[in-house]
């Protein structure tokens, strides 16, 4: 299944990407219209290869995510435009049976909420083995085997006598590692993870962002990293793009975006973020709040709050501009040469 | 009723010490007890043959030798009863388990599926609850005629309405906790879903309405026996021998009150496990 051997990949990328958001636009109804959540997003992820997304609540990450695999909600929402890509095809123009077929097989996705995210009344072995039955049409023996041997990889102690007890007989980070183990049951190519540590505490945290970086490189998976915490960003992803009111503003190596960030709001959220390596006198708010969205600045959504403003910002909503390779940024004013 | 579920796991075993400390569940249980082994073990147990006439002795009151007294055609009243129990438990079981499946299949596609389909379905669903059940079920089975299997038909008919109203309401809030929205997410399909997912996860209402509606159908199935629309004789039903015996209320008065009292017993056993249940699967009236 896997004779590709792992091997590091370079850091400029020739190959396929694993998954290419072409200019992905998600709509709400609300009151009667559509309003864009998430606006002109485009990414490309490789495999092996870990993207996060940051970004403020309601930012869009999440609804990202949930496009990828069209989960949203049935009646209030709809893709307006874009494409994603996966395997030669666009994910947005498949049956809904063959996006079946894909969620949770090829494409898989851990939640937010350890604790309300397994059913009840199932127990945790039968959960496991459950998509492998589904997907691969294995006989529940066999799923069982390998439910098995995936709460043994993401480390639940005594796995074995574990597999028959229900979810409630769990702790938050053992359930989130459970659903890893769903997550992982069909070798996904890309993993789609929305805020999988937030719930957790910080020591749990971290194992299990750590779990997360060696399964990925154990699978040779492709990670679609949701947060809002800026540290898990530094801790587990190779690049970062930011989101703010539904579009991306920036998107860079973490490296760069850390000790570079262009963007005025990305260089805020820096300033606003607790460091230990480097002193500061205090952690600086970002004044103002994100627009509502059905209240959308025909400009630069930012601008309002925007130190930099520009007369020009409010006339028209500004393009994701090249910085350097691999490094762009939502923001005429930051970049060299654009004297206005 | 609420669909409380993060710790259902452990419901059952909860519900059972809640049941078990409840006094009046055990009388229900005991009773309910009592009438199926009666009704499975009838030819033991009957004294005389059900069917069986004599002349000689018609309508005679309770004696040692008939306990409850014998019919107009000197069948014995015991025996008879006894043979009724299993038509009685049949009927009410049943008609209520086929009711049950129909009406919790109807009421989770309803709250899965939503819009149009849900209202629909609904509206069609109040309409039929509008009908007093007795009424519905009259109707029911004069439609289809009278035999024990058209009866059963009838009495399940009258209960889809309610059962599908039952599974509709935590289908709605289950469909959208996380672990739903994580099983879409694993790509499994609507069938899967509301099957493996939301089922287990509100059978326990279901169940416990169940057994206050197997009541109402024994009732139902007495009611419309009474009024000849049941199992045709001579087969001996409660409802039935009821109506036999109004004729004669008044000059043998044990032909009609005893099958009553079978009824009255049957009905208060199930409806005391019923709430004992309720009781029990409800967090808020949990005893602690």
């Amino acid at each position: 299944m896997d004779q590709v051997v792992t091997a590091r990949a370079p850091a400029v990328d020739l190959r396929e990407p694993a998954l290419d958001i072409r200019g992905l636009r998600t709509e709400f109804r609300i009151g009667g219209r559509w309003h864009a959540a998430v606006r002109d997003v485009s990414l490309t992820l490789h495999a092996n290869e870990t993207l996060a997304i940051v970004g403020e609540s309601g930012s869009g990450k999440s609804v990202t995510a949930l496009s990828v695999l069209r989960l949203l909600p049935g009646a209030g929402a709809r893709i307006g435009a874009g494409a994603v890509i996966f395997a030669g095809r666009d994910l947005m123009r498949l049956s809904e049976a063959e996006m079946s077929d894909v969620r949770g097989n090829a494409i898989a996705m851990i939640f937010q909420e350890p604790m309300t995210s397994l059913n009840p009344t199932m127990t945790i072995g039968d959960q496991i083995a459950e998509a492998i039955v589904v997907h691969r049409g294995a006989a529940w023996a066999f799923a069982r085997a390998q439910a098995l041997r995936l709460l043994d990889e993401v480390k639940i102690p005594s796995a074995a006598t574990r597999l028959d007890d229900y979810p409630h007989q769990f702790s938050g980070g053992m359930r989130q590692r459970v659903m890893i183990a769903m997550a992982l049951a069909c070798r996904p190519q890309v993993l789609l993870a929305d805020e999988p540590t937030t719930a957790l505490d910080v020591t749990i945290q971290a194992q299990v962002l750590r779990q997360l970086a060696e399964l990925k490189r154990a699978y040779g998976m492709a990670m679609l990293f949701i947060t809002h915490n800026l540290g898990v960003v530094a801790q587990i992803a190779d690049r970062v793009a930011v989101m703010y009111a539904g579009a991306i503003v920036e998107v860079a190596s973490v490296a760069d975006l850390f000790a570079r960030p262009m963007h005025p709001y990305t260089a805020a959220l820096l300033r606003a973020m607790p460091r230990v390596d480097r002193y500061a006198k205090g952690l600086e708010p970002i004044p103002g709040g994100v627009p509502a969205l059905t209240a959308m600045p025909s400009g630069c959504a930012y601008a309002p709050r925007c130190p930099l403003k520009q007369p020009g910002c409010t006339a028209h909503h500004p393009d994701l501009l090249r910085f350097r390779d691999g490094h762009h940024v939502r923001c005429p004013v930051v970049l060299p040469g654009a004297g206005q | 009723m609420t669909a409380a579920a993060p710790t259902a796991a452990t419901r059952p075993t909860r519900i059972w010490d809640t049941f078990s400390r409840n006094r009046l569940s055990w009388i229900g249980l005991a009773l309910i007890a009592l009438i199926v082994l009666t009704a499975i073990a009838a030819a033991l147990i009957a004294p005389y043959d059900p069917l069986e006439q004599d002349i000689v002795a018609r309508l005679e009151p309770p004696s040692a030798e008939h306990w409850l007294g014998t019919d107009t055609y000197g069948r014995d009243v015991l025996s008879r009863m006894i043979y009724a129990a299993r038509i009685s438990i049949v009927v009410g079981f049943v008609a209520t388990m086929i009711a049950m499946t129909i009406g919790s299949a109807i009421g989770i596609l309803c709250g899965y599926v939503g819009g149009l389909f849900d209202q629909f379905m609904m509206g069609l669903l109040d309409v039929m609850l509008a009908f007093p059940t007795l009424l519905l079920g009259l109707m029911i089975a004069a439609m289809l005629g009278a035999s024990l299997e058209n009866l059963i038909i009838a009495i399940a008919i009258t209960e889809i309405a309610p059962f599908a109203r039952i599974a509709r309401a935590p289908t709605i809030t289950l469909k959208q906790l996380d672990f739903v929205e994580a099983g879409r997410a694993l790509g499994f399909g609507p069938v899967r879903i509301m099957g493996v997912h939301i089922l287990p996860n509100m059978i326990s209402d279901v169940v416990v309405m169940g057994s206050l509606w197997m009541a109402s159908a024994i009732r139902t199935e007495a009611a419309l026996s009474f009024i000849g629309l049941g199992v045709p004789p001579p087969t001996a039903t409660w409802g039935s021998m009821i109506r036999e015996g109004f004729d004669n209320i008044l000059d043998a008065w044990w032909l009609a009150v005893f099958p009553s009292l079978a009824i009255l017993a049957t009905v208060l056993a199930l409806n005391l496990l019923g709430d004992a249940l309720r009781d029990a699967a409800d967090p808020k009236l949990r005893a602690e």
